[in-house]
């Protein structure tokens, strides 16, 4: 290995090229230890619903499907709008990365301000599923109330993962204004990219289990 | 071997930087394993003065506590401070940490600061998990079953449960770090069936870590809801599964049995070729056996729940996936006892920790499969012998492997040379201990006495205070290195090099290594075990 190499890389790598392609293979584990973390979850989710169908059926038609969907789309959207940031760094754009960025961070935060209102939603509709007081009754309580426990369990950790990930871009977006990246070295902006993705991708595995197998029961 | 690269005296990794600051902010990955080394430590000791509690209690069979709530803090606290503290963490983040990347010829993990994090994040979890036994402890058990965790336990279930949430990510940040650097930062030449052995198996604990420890975090979240909040996940009475429970904690917990005992398989697959003086037998196999390990030990989790009432075709395949685990596990104790065979036998003191290791690991593995079996495990479920089984794995098996590898390399970490007489009687007095200690649990647990109570029939107290009694021998022979390895920091010969004219690249670089660990990067031209010298007297030390 070289001694002398490009100034962001650490000592134990052979270039800025060898430390890039590890980096990246760092987060491509992370993400794999992600998928078996929400994996559990959804598993978990799926097993009861086998056990439980029809209260599962009642909780999902009380969700609120129209927010669902629009985040559905805004997702999408900011993972789209990041990618279109992330090829203008690979020529050298960096204006152009720091708006993508910003617009990211903004659907991300219209994402969580929707996630807000439809908790608020459910909470007025007696959804909580610790609630003495619970919307579904008879046979389809203890089913419904499993199903509104996955339900906040799980958007509560999308949310945080949302979270941690607009912070990300942000940091990506300051970075990027104060000049740190350029076409030859952009590799923080490649390792986020990755993250906002995959909880883009989570939301995608996400929605039909809570908005649409109920109400196509 | 490699080359022989630094010529000139560079500042040693300890010797660079003196202050609290320099220790605490360090990227070294040799620091932070001295760092986790002090901690767990610490661990080591809490969790072993909860294990000298309980085998007071047990000497009589009213129990000398007189509390049966007492008795169940206590052995909840061994259990979690030594599972999740101790035995989970220990190989990897200090023997692991710090021999890793020397042994493949780098100059640091792949990502420093993450490894440093960390052991923030352990030790946050620690912290946590300590808060809360302290302030009152938690009486359900290591295993935390629902509904009992749930709600009907006493004491600060959460705090403890958010402690273990929190130490799985240090484990999983760790276990990251090593699979990134052993793909991406091995010297030039070092192609994988020249790696030591030692590499494959801490590569296959860190996948598990990878794989397995999410699972445990999610279930620890769904359990933390349930007890907040009351509602009904895995409590049937208010609507859930408790054998969802089960079947999401073994999921990471049984492939955590492998986590805790395949580094040690590495720590011997090193320590016996080099104090045999010979080639390690059968490398591939040795190396296979660990991935297939890996692989199996995620199938058989089953075999913790056959009396719970799970599907008796379920138990059959777990059943049998369990003997098929111990094939591979077999295959390595014959391939170590292949090295050893026509070897010139040194009974140095990492040596006698090894062999305690096989045959401790051995006698601990047979018992496994007396419980894989469906029928006998109808009979030993939830007895002593249970816990005989796997602390002669656990206790017997990796923490002799622990000590053994803490003694093979403590030339190269600290500089000095570790007074060898003592450290040898310290080393049988372990394995003598340890025995004295656990075989009686075997012939209790195969009487009928259950794990986990205060008390017992006065007919057990013979074969309890025997165990007692072994406890306490085992006691000064933890005790024992605490005292002579610090004293060697001090006053210990200064190490050479290579003290056991060992093969790897760990052994080409200074004692204590310098910052940078090499100044030029080693070139691998042959393979890991080239003990060719069969006639080499190794240097009274």
């Amino acid at each position: 290995m070289s001694e002398d190499v490009a100034p962001h890389t650490h000592f134990q790598y052979a270039d800025a090229r060898h430390q890039a392609d590890s980096a990246i293979a760092g987060m491509w584990l992370f993400l794999a230890t992600e998928v078996l973390f929400f994996g559990g979850l959804i598993l978990t989710w799926i097993f009861c619903r086998h056990w439980q169908p029809e209260g599962f059926t009642a909780g999902a038609h009380e969700t609120v499907l129209w927010i669902g969907t629009t985040n559905l789309a805004l997702l999408l959207t900011s993972s789209f709008v990041y990618a279109l940031g992330q090829a203008a760094i690979e020529v050298g754009r960096v204006r152009m990365l720091v708006w993508c960025c910003a617009l990211t961070a903004g659907i991300g935060v219209v994402f969580i301000g929707l996630k807000l209102l439809e908790w608020h939603i459910d909470l007025d509709e007696h959804l909580w599923p610790a609630a003495a007081r619970f919307k579904l009754e008879g046979g389809e309580a203890a089913g419904g109330r499993l199903f509104w426990v996955f339900y906040f369990v799980a958007t509560a950790l999308h949310a945080v993962h949302m979270a941690i990930g607009i912070v990300a871009v942000a940091w990506i977006a300051l970075r990027a204004r104060r000049g740190d990246f350029g076409a030859h070295w952009h590799t923080p902006v490649t390792v986020v990219g990755l993250y906002w993705s995959f909880v883009d991708m989570v939301w995608v595995v996400l929605y039909p289990l809570i908005y649409v197998v109920g109400r196509l029961t | 071997m490699s080359q022989t690269v630094t010529a000139t005296r560079a500042l040693s990794y300890l010797e660079d930087g003196k202050t609290l600051r320099s220790w605490l902010l360090t990227t070294d990955h040799k620091r932070i394993a001295i760092l986790y080394a002090l901690s767990i430590t610490v661990f080591f000791f809490i969790g072993g003065s909860a294990a000298a509690l309980i085998r007071y209690n047990l000497i009589t069979p009213e129990g000398a506590l007189r509390s049966a709530e007492t008795y169940n803090r206590l052995f909840t606290m061994h259990g979690v401070i030594m599972v999740w503290f101790f035995l989970v963490p220990a190989a990897p983040v200090t023997i692991g940490n710090f021999v890793i990347p020397l042994m493949i010829g780098a100059r640091d993990l792949a990502f420093p600061k993450i490894n440093l994090m960390s052991w923030y994040l352990f030790m946050a979890g620690g912290a946590c998990a300590l808060y809360a036994l302290f302030a009152g402890g938690v009486d359900t058990g290591w295993t935390f079953y629902a509904p009992l965790s749930s709600n009907y336990a006493q004491g600060h279930v959460v705090a403890v449960v958010a402690g273990i949430f929190i130490s799985g990510f240090s484990t999983i940040a760790t276990g990251l770090n090593f699979v990134v650097t052993i793909h991406r930062l091995r010297a030039p030449g070092l192609t994988w069936y020249r790696l030591p052995v030692f590499i494959w198996s801490f590569y296959a604990t860190s996948v598990i870590f990878l794989l397995a420890t999410p699972v445990l975090a999610i279930t620890l979240v769904l359990l933390s809801f349930e007890r907040i909040f009351h509602v009904g996940v895995f409590d049937p009475r208010i609507g859930g599964d408790p054998l969802l429970f089960q079947h999401m904690f073994w999921f990471y917990s049984h492939p955590a049995v492998y986590i805790m005992v395949l580094p040690g398989m590495g720590i011997v697959s090193q320590i016996i070729p080099c104090f045999s003086r010979k080639e390690l037998f059968g490398y591939k196999f040795v190396v296979w056996c660990s991935i297939a390990i890996a692989v199996i030990g995620f199938f058989v989790w089953g075999h913790h729940m056959f009396v719970s009432g799970q599907s008796p075709y379920a138990s059959i395949v777990f059943s049998l996936l369990s003997y098929f685990v111990a094939v591979p596990s077999a295959i390595k104790v014959f391939n170590w006892l292949g090295t050893m065979h026509k070897g010139r036998i040194h009974f140095n003191a990492p040596m006698i920790y090894a062999l305690g290791f096989v045959g401790l690991f051995t006698s601990g593995g047979l018992t496994g499969l007396f419980l894989a079996a469906l029928a006998a495990d109808v009979h030993l479920h939830d007895t002593y012998f249970v816990i005989a089984h796997f602390h002669f794995i656990m206790v017997g098996g990796m923490v002799s492997a622990y000590f053994a590898a803490l003694h093979f390399w403590w030339p190269k970490i600290t500089g000095r040379m570790y007074p060898e007489t003592i450290a040898r009687g310290a080393a049988l007095l372990m394995f003598l201990g340890f025995n004295f200690t656990f075989l009686p649990q075997y012939i209790l647990g195969y009487l009928g006495m259950p794990r986990r109570y205060h008390s017992y029939p006065p007919e057990f107290q013979v074969l309890n205070v025997l165990s007692s009694a072994g406890a306490s021998i085992l006691a000064a022979a933890y005790a024992l290195p605490l005292f002579y390895l610090t004293w060697s920091l001090f006053r210990g010969e200064r190490a050479p090099r290579n003290p056991w004219r060992a093969t790897g690249l760990e052994w080409t670089t200074d004692s204590p290594p310098i910052t940078k660990n090499f100044l030029v990067t080693p070139t691998v031209t042959s393979g890991p075990y080239d003990y060719n010298d069969p006639h080499t007297k190794l240097a009274d030390v």
